[in-house]
C-alpha cells in the first residue's frame, strides 16, 4: 500500500468512526436539563456559591429565551435525550504517563505523532467532559503562565477567574451562551502574565466519544499587557446513528499590546450540532486573530467576534468552511468597532460539495465617535457541483462618517480549464480538483502549526475522495 | 517507437468543424513546425491531442506508441508520455510551482506503480533546482503559486519548466513564442533546444516565423481552415516570412471553398 493510501486508510478509520468501551465513566448525569441536574454538576465539582448561583441563573434565562429564529433549522436537536454531565475519570492527570490506556489507544487513533507531544508546551485534551490529561512544559511554568483545565483554573485561581469569567460573554449573550453558562464542564483556563511571548502554541485536543454527550466546553484565556500568545483547538469524533450536541463558549481578553491568535480545526462527526460562541475583546494596541477551519458537524453555527475596545486595536478573522452532503456550515464573524483608529479584517472561504450548504454570515459594526476604522471583509466561496450552496449575508452597521470599509465577495467553480491543465500534467481528475480545492484554502492552511497544516490537507484530500461520480 | 500519428483527423466544437482531415506524423527525435494564420485550427489540434473534453473527435485516429489515444483521459495521455506547453496557462492560486510539480511527477510515478513512495524530497530539490538553472530562472520562483500573476515570459517560463521535469516523448508547443520579448523567446527556445534530442519529438505551433529562428525545425507545415496544406523542409518558413500567407491561400482558396 502506497504511503497516502495508508495515511487515507487510518484517517478513513477515524472519519467512519470508532469508539471505546463507554462503561467506564464514573458519573454519568440523567438526560435533559433541570435545576437538579445543574446542581448536581456543581456539587460534584465543588464549586463555590456564586459560581453556582451564576449558573442558576444562566439556567433561567435559557429556559425562558427563545430558539433563534435565523439560520438553519435546528428542529431535529432533542434537547431533552442529552447528557448535560459526564466525567470519564475521578481525576486530571498529571502526565502523559497517567493517561489511561484506553484513552491513549483514541490520540492514537486521531493519529498525534509521537515526536509533536514533545513539542507541545502543554497539552490540554478535553476527553469526553473533563480535562483528563493535562501538562505544561517547565519553561512555561517558569515564565508564570497558567494552562490548567477550566475547573482546576477556578480551583487554583479562584480571584483572577472570577474577575474575568463571564465578562466577555454573559449568559444573556444568546441562548446557546445562557446554556454553555449553566452547564459548562471541561475546556482550559490560560493566563500569560505580561510581556511574557509563549513561543509554542499551546494545544488541546478534544473529541466526544458516547452517544448523545453534550459537550459544553469553557475556555477563558486571559493575554496580560504586552503578552503573546497562540492557542489551537482542534476536534475530531467518531460517528454515532443518533444527533450530538456540542455548545462551547470561548472567552478572550487581549490587554493593552498583546497579541493572541486563537486557531481552530472543527471536524466533528456529521450528526453533531455545533453551536459555539467564541469572542475576544481587545485593548489599546492589542490584537487578535481567530484562524477557523470548519470542516464536521451537521449544522455548525459559529460567528467569532473581537470587540475592539480602545483605540488601536486589531481584530482579525480567517475562516474556512467544508460543507458536504447533509452538512450546513453557518460560519462567519462579527466585529465591533467601539474605539477610534481600530481595524479589522475579515477572510471568508468556503468549499460545499455534493449538497452541502456552507454560508458566511456577518456583522461589522462601527458606532457613533469611532472615527478612523478601517474594515474589510473578503467572503470567497468554491462550489464543486450545482446541487450545492453558498449564501452570503454580510451585515454592516456604520454610525461615523470617517471609516474606510471595504466588502468583496466571489463565487467561483473548479474550471474545466483548470482540470484540463492540471490533468494533462498526468493528475488524476480527483487529483486535480483536490489540488485546485487545497490551493483556494492555502492562505488559511499556511497559518497553522505544520503539524495541523498537514493533517488539514489530509482531511481536505479525504473529503474529496469519491468526488468524482 | 514513440511516434505520434494523425491521421484524416476531424474535430468540432459545439457542433461546427474546425479540423477537417489533418494527416501528421511527428517522430521521435524530430522537430516539426506547424504554422499558418490565426482561426485556422492550430490550437484546436493541440488541445484535441491531449483530450480537451470541449474538443470532439468526430473522425480520424490520433495514435501514439503504437496505440489509439481516442479512449484516454488527458491524465493518461500525459503518463503515456505526450505533453502541451499551453498558449493559455492557467493559473492555480495556492498551489506551489514545487507542489504542483511533485504532485505530478509522483501522480506519473504511482500511476507506473501503485507502491511508489513518491520522489524523495531531495531528489526533488536536486532536479527542479537544475532545470531552473538551465532556464534562468530565479530559485524563489518555485515558491510562487502556479502562473498566479505571472508575467507572459514567467508562464511559458514555467511551461518549459513542466516540460523538463515531466520529461515526455512527445511535446506540443502552442504559439510559446506569443507574448514574449525578445530575451524571454531566447531562453524559452534554449530550453526546448536544450531538451530535444533523440528522445523527444516536438511539435511547434507558431503564427510567427521567428521562434524558428531559435529552434530549428526538421519539417514545417502549414494549416490553413482546418488542414495541413504544404508540407516542406525549414526553407519553407522563411519562405512564409518573406511573401506571408497569401499566396497559400490563393492556391488553396478553390479546394477549400
Amino acid at each position: 500500500m502506497s504511503e497516502d493510501a495508508k495515511i487515507l486508510e487510518d484517517i478513513g478509520e477515524y472519519k467512519y468512526g470508532f469508539h471505546d468501551r463507554d462503561d467506564n465513566y464514573v458519573f454519568k448525569s440523567e438526560r435533559g436539563l433541570s435545576r437538579a441536574v445543574v446542581e448536581n454538576i456543581s456539587r460534584m465539582k465543588k464549586e463555590p456559591q456564586w459560581m453556582l448561583d451564576f449558573r442558576l441563573k444562566a439556567l433561567e434565562h435559557y429556559q425562558n429565551r427563545p430558539m433563534p429564529n435565523w439560520g438553519p433549522s435546528l428542529q431535529e436537536l432533542d434537547f431533552e435525550n442529552i447528557y448535560y454531565y459526564v466525567k470519564p475519570t475521578e481525576k486530571s492527570e498529571k502526565s502523559w504517563d497517567d493517561v489511561p490506556d484506553d484513552i491513549k489507544k483514541t490520540f492514537d487513533k486521531l493519529g498525534i505523532p509521537e515526536a509533536e507531544r514533545k513539542f507541545l508546551a502543554g497539552v490540554g485534551a478535553q476527553y469526553e467532559s473533563e480535562m483528563v490529561y493535562h501538562s505544561i512544559q517547565e519553561h512555561l511554568e517558569k515564565q508564570g503562565v497558567i494552562f490548567l483545565s477550566i475547573e482546576d483554573g477556578l480551583k487554583q485561581y479562584p480571584d483572577l477567574f472570577r474577575e474575568y469569567f463571564g465578562t466577555v460573554i454573559p449568559p444573556e449573550d444568546n441562548k446557546f451562551a445562557a446554556l454553555n453558562s449553566a452547564v459548562w464542564s471541561g475546556g482550559s483556563f490560560v493566563y500569560v502574565p505580561k510581556n511574557v511571548k509563549v513561543d509554542l502554541p499551546l494545544q488541546a485536543y478534544f473529541r466526544l466519544n458516547t452517544a448523545n454527550v453534550g459537550q459544553f466546553e469553557r475556555t477563558l484565556i486571559i493575554v496580560d499587557e504586552g503578552a503573546s500568545v497562540h492557542y489551537v483547538e482542534g476536534c475530531t469524533a467518531p460517528q454515532y446513528t443518533t444527533d450530538s450536541f456540542h455548545s462551547g463558549v470561548i472567552e478572550i481578553i487581549v490587554k493593552k499590546g498583546a497579541r493572541s491568535r486563537y486557531s481552530t480545526i472543527q471536524n466533528w462527526s456529521t450528526n453533531v450540532y455545533n453551536l459555539v460562541t467564541q469572542r475576544a475583546k481587545v485593548f489599546a494596541n492589542a490584537s487578535h486573530e481567530w484562524v477557523d477551519a470548519n470542516i464536521g458537524s451537521k449544522v455548525t453555527m459559529k460567528y467569532p467576534s473581537c470587540y475592539l475596545m480602545e483605540p488601536g486595536a486589531r481584530g482579525e478573522m480567517l475562516s474556512m468552511a467544508f460543507a458536504g452532503p447533509g452538512q450546513t456550515q453557518d460560519a462567519g464573524s462579527k466585529m465591533y468597532h467601539f474605539a477610534p483608529n481600530t481595524t479589522s479584517k475579515i477572510t471568508s472561504k468556503s468549499i460545499s460539495k455534493s449538497g452541502g450548504r456552507a454560508s458566511y454570515r456577518g456583522m461589522v459594526k462601527v458606532y457613533k465617535g469611532a472615527k478612523g476604522v478601517k474594515s474589510n471583509v473578503v467572503c470567497d466561496a468554491l462550489l464543486l457541483d450545482p446541487k450545492s450552496r453558498s449564501d452570503t449575508y454580510p451585515y454592516i452597521e456604520i454610525d461615523e462618517d470617517d471609516v474606510t470599509i471595504g466588502h468583496e465577495a466571489s463565487v467561483s467553480k473548479v474550471g474545466d480549464e483548470q482540470l484540463f491543465y492540471l490533468m494533462s500534467r498526468g493528475l488524476s481528475e480527483e487529483a486535480a480538483i483536490t489540488m485546485v480545492v487545497s490551493g483556494f484554502i492555502e492562505p488559511l492552511v499556511k497559518e497553522l502549526p505544520m503539524e495541523y497544516a498537514v493533517e488539514m490537507n489530509r482531511l481536505i484530500a479525504l473529503q474529496m475522495e469519491g468526488s468524482i461520480g | 517507437m514513440s511516434q505520434l500519428e494523425i491521421k484524416n483527423l476531424h474535430v468540432s466544437i459545439d457542433g461546427k468543424e474546425i479540423l477537417k482531415g489533418v494527416d501528421l506524423t511527428v517522430e521521435q527525435g524530430k522537430i516539426h513546425a506547424l504554422m499558418g494564420p490565426n482561426g485556422t485550427g492550430k490550437s484546436t489540434l493541440a488541445y484535441t491531442l491531449l483530450g480537451h473534453p470541449s474538443y470532439i473527435v468526430t473522425q480520424g485516429e490520433i495514435n501514439f506508441k503504437d496505440q489509439s489515444v481516442l479512449e484516454l483521459e488527458p491524465d493518461e495521455r500525459s503518463r503515456l508520455g505526450m505533453f502541451l506547453a499551453f498558449q493559455y496557462p492557467v493559473a492555480i492560486p495556492g498551489v506551489t510551482v514545487a507542489n504542483f510539480l511533485r504532485t505530478a511527477i509522483n501522480s506519473r510515478r504511482r500511476a507506473e506503480n501503485p507502491e511508489d513512495k513518491g520522489m524523495p524530497i531531495p531528489e526533488f530539490r536536486k532536479l527542479l533546482k537544475e532545470k531552473m538553472v538551465m532556464l534562468k530562472m530565479d530559485q524563489n520562483f518555485a515558491g510562487r503559486y502556479l502562473n498566479d500573476g505571472f508575467s507572459g515570459g514567467e508562464k511559458k517560463r514555467a511551461e518549459i519548466l513542466q516540460l523538463a521535469t515531466l520529461k515526455p516523448e512527445v511535446a506540443i508547443l502552442d504559439e510559446t513564442d506569443s507574448g514574449l520579448d525578445i530575451d524571454a523567446l531566447r531562453v524559452v527556445a534554449e530550453g526546448v533546444n536544450a531538451l530535444a534530442g533523440p528522445e523527444l519529438g516536438v511539435l511547434v505551433i507558431t503564427h510567427y516565423q521567428r521562434l524558428l529562428n531559435y529552434i530549428k525545425p526538421n519539417y514545417v507545415h502549414i494549416m490553413l481552415d482546418g488542414r495541413i496544406v504544404e508540407s516542406g523542409d525549414a526553407e519553407l518558413a522563411l519562405h512564409l516570412e518573406e511573401h506571408g500567407y497569401d499566396w497559400v491561400r490563393e492556391k488553396y482558396e478553390e479546394v477549400t471553398a
